[in-house]
């Protein structure tokens, strides 16, 4: 997610990784049977948010390993921290979908014990081995939390309900609609086509040969005219949903949240074709200095309470279905808002951001990769 | 004995660099200036041959490493739509602030210059650097709350009583806006151009017969042209490289060259095409400075 929303806090302070030498870890390739004791030191790369001290604080307490985040602006930021210098410097990553099948096919990241993990029984099913970060049944990282994209509206000036994307397409909204500047926002109109143009065959949303991608990149073009703005940060939309700017759009949760707490009268739908939706996975560095400190990061984060604390501070939602109780503790009604308490369907249903890659499971690497994705994303806005 | 060979020993060297300086004056002008020159070669002339000589890289799409096969194929890319067309929406946005920022400039240094007094003058040119402390985010926001359809802009039209006017999101608000940011680049060269024009040869076009408006169409605009060219200098290029301000006010239309090289770098790990899109504003640039040579831009910087 949020590569966007904080492209423009990149210069955010960065926290210096402390170069502590490894002790003592093994080198090798296999699972580690167990955890051993820690290194006394964690480096990570985040999202800023992700390290906040309400839960680091307790964490360097409990495993006395001294927790050095350095926040990244962009999913590429990510990629390339973990990749430099031949890895190492970092030990987790929290990645996003379209990073983390980069990151695994790159060898930067090292393939996880989830029988390490004590709270991985309590994931719903759809986060247990999701396709971002679960490969040939080998599970590359943990999943912590995600947001789905849903279809966002002003109650007040369009009064009957939406229930397909086919609004945000509609020229009736012309110069009212805003969507996200991204280039896997594609996904969002090519899983609209497998529902409403069949005879083109898209069945993955990330997996478009040319023919597909063409057919989406025609859908929108078209669409560009009708758009207010393709907005680069969360709180870009948040404004022009307040001052009348927008009156729909593709957006997240904490949009929806944030302006019904200023009283804007909009409400969010699941259309009928579906959602996309980004999940983020902490994932080990196959060089990692502090694996044992990294392993005990990876269990703490997944504990309910830190998954609720986690959650309501960003405005996403937990992957363990024991962080409801505690979301609702920590702030009355967050579990619902956030559909933290939703029915398994709802989550298998969601589309998940993964990196688009040639290779699309039907042996003939024929699929448009993220670089093709971006060259027609900067065509689409022309 | 001893220690005068020593010493005639020690000083060969320096003595036989100060014969050879002596003879060859350019080697001593380049001893002079060799630390500023080399500093100069590898902080910025380093950096552009890096540039340059990434172009004509490419990437390997997945695992984003940097394949080092020289190729054109970044260059013919950029001869493809929407680049071309970037380049001149962008060239165009960029002549049009440079344009509106002397138009403004002209009258503006010329009240501060020959109208004013001392006091106001001083007041004037502060307030005209005032909005450089400020933060460049914070400049571009506060215009964001001005043009949206509830902000400043549509309250005081209304309170005239005319209808709202809509243009925030759109290739109109960033010329404003870059007009905005600018303006201060283009006062201060056109305000020393200025300055520096003798009371005495206005007085003379006077004396010859000539009225106001003529004297500053004959006199006073031919001596700040140089002024102005200096301006456009900064306005242009400024205008070529952002790419911030496209992204916060620009609207569907909007993306400028620094828009298409930050996604590449930040988004499709593209750097080597990049690189080759960044040689189209240093290319512009480059015609641009030499025209400017001409005019005399130089001389006011």
């Amino acid at each position: 997610m949020k590569r966007i929303r904080f492209v423009h806090v990149a210069f955010a302070a960065a926290v210096v990784a402390l170069a502590v030498p490894a002790s003592g870890v093994s080198k090798g390739s296999a699972l580690p049977p167990k955890v051993g004791p820690g290194e006394g030191a964690l480096t990570m790369v985040v999202w800023e948010g992700y390290a906040q001290p309400q839960w680091v604080k307790p964490f360097q307490t409990a495993t006395g390993c001294k927790v050095s985040a350095k926040y990244a602006g962009s999913s590429n930021d990510m990629f390339n921290l973990m990749t430099s210098g031949g890895g190492g410097q970092y030990d987790l990553v929290s990645a996003s979908g379209d990073a983390s099948l980069r990151l695994i096919y790159a060898g930067a990241v090292a393939e996880t014990n989830m029988s390490l993990i004590p709270s991985y029984k309590d994931f719903y099913d759809a986060f247990k081995s999701p396709a971002n970060n679960t490969v040939d049944g080998k599970h590359y990282g943990v999943s912590i939390q995600f947001g789905p994209n849903v279809l966002l509206y002003n109650t007040k000036k369009i009064t009957t309900k939406p229930t397909s994307w086919a609004a945000i397409y509609d020229s009736k909204y012309k110069g009212q609609i805003t969507i996200p500047d991204n280039p896997i926002q594609i996904a969002d109109a090519a899983l609209y086509l497998s529902k409403t143009r069949p005879g083109l065959g898209i069945k993955d949303p990330y997996e478009l040969t040319k023919a597909q991608l063409a057919a989406v990149v025609t859908l929108l073009k078209q669409q560009r005219p009708l758009i207010k703005k393709y907005w680069g940060l969360a709180s870009d939309q948040i404004d022009l949903f307040k001052n009348g700017g927008s009156t729909i759009g593709a957006s997240w949760p904490y949009q929806l949240n944030t302006l019904k707490a200023a009283k804007v009268p909009v409400a969010a739908v699941n259309p009928k074709e579906g959602v996309t939706g980004w999940l983020d996975t902490y994932m080990l560095s196959a060089k990692a200095k502090h694996p044992n400190c990294a392993y005990k990061w990876m269990q703490w984060i997944t504990t309910p309470k830190v998954q609720a604390q986690q959650a309501i501070y960003f405005g996403e939602t937990p992957v363990n279905r024991k962080a409801c109780a505690w979301m609702d503790r920590l702030s009355k009604g967050s579990c619902a808002q956030y559909s933290a308490n939703a029915p398994e369907s709802y989550y298998k249903s969601i589309k998940f951001w993964k990196t688009p890659i040639t290779d699309c499971g039907n042996g003939k690497k024929n699929c448009m990769d993220l670089r093709a994705w971006t060259t027609a994303w900067t065509q689409i806005k022309g | 004995m001893a220690n005068g060979i020593a010493l005639e020993k020690r000083g060969r060297p320096a003595a036989f660099l100060s014969r050879l300086a002596w003879r060859m004056p350019w080697l001593r002008g380049l001893g002079q200036i060799s630390l500023p020159v080399l500093a100069f070669l590898v902080v910025y002339v380093a950096a552009l041959v890096a540039l340059l000589v990434q172009s004509f890289w490419t990437t390997d799409s997945f695992t984003g490493k940097i394949v080092h096969d020289w190729s054109l194929d970044n260059f013919r890319a950029l001869r493809e739509a929407p680049y071309p067309r970037i380049v001149l929406r962008t060239l165009g946005i960029a002549a049009a602030v440079t344009v509106t920022c002397a138009a403004m400039a002209l009258p503006y240094a010329y009240f501060m210059v020959r109208i004013a007094s001392r006091r106001l003058r001083l007041a004037l040119l502060v307030a005209t650097v005032l909005p450089l402390w400020v933060s460049y985010l914070v400049r571009v926001y506060s215009w964001r709350l001005i043009l949206n359809p509830d902000g400043a802009l549509n309250w005081a039209l209304n309170g005239l009583g005319l209808p709202d006017l809509n243009i925030a999101y759109t290739n109109w608000a960033l010329w404003l806006v870059f007009t905005y940011i600018w303006f201060p680049f283009m006062v201060l060269p056109v305000y020393a151009a200025l300055e520096r024009i003798p009371g005495s040869l206005l007085e003379a076009s006077g004396d010859l017969g000539a009225r106001g408006w003529t004297t500053f169409r004959r006199v006073t605009l031919p001596l700040a042209i140089p002024g102005i060219a200096a301006g456009s200098i900064f306005t242009f290029s400024l205008t070529l490289g952002d790419y911030i301000a496209p992204a916060l006010v620009g609207g569907p239309g909007s993306q400028l060259i620094g828009n298409v090289v930050f996604d590449n770098i930040g988004l499709a790990n593209n750097a080597p095409f990049a690189a080759a899109f960044a040689c189209v504003p240093l290319a512009i640039m480059a015609v641009y400075l030499t025209v400017m040579k001409r005019l005399g831009a130089f001389e006011n910087l």
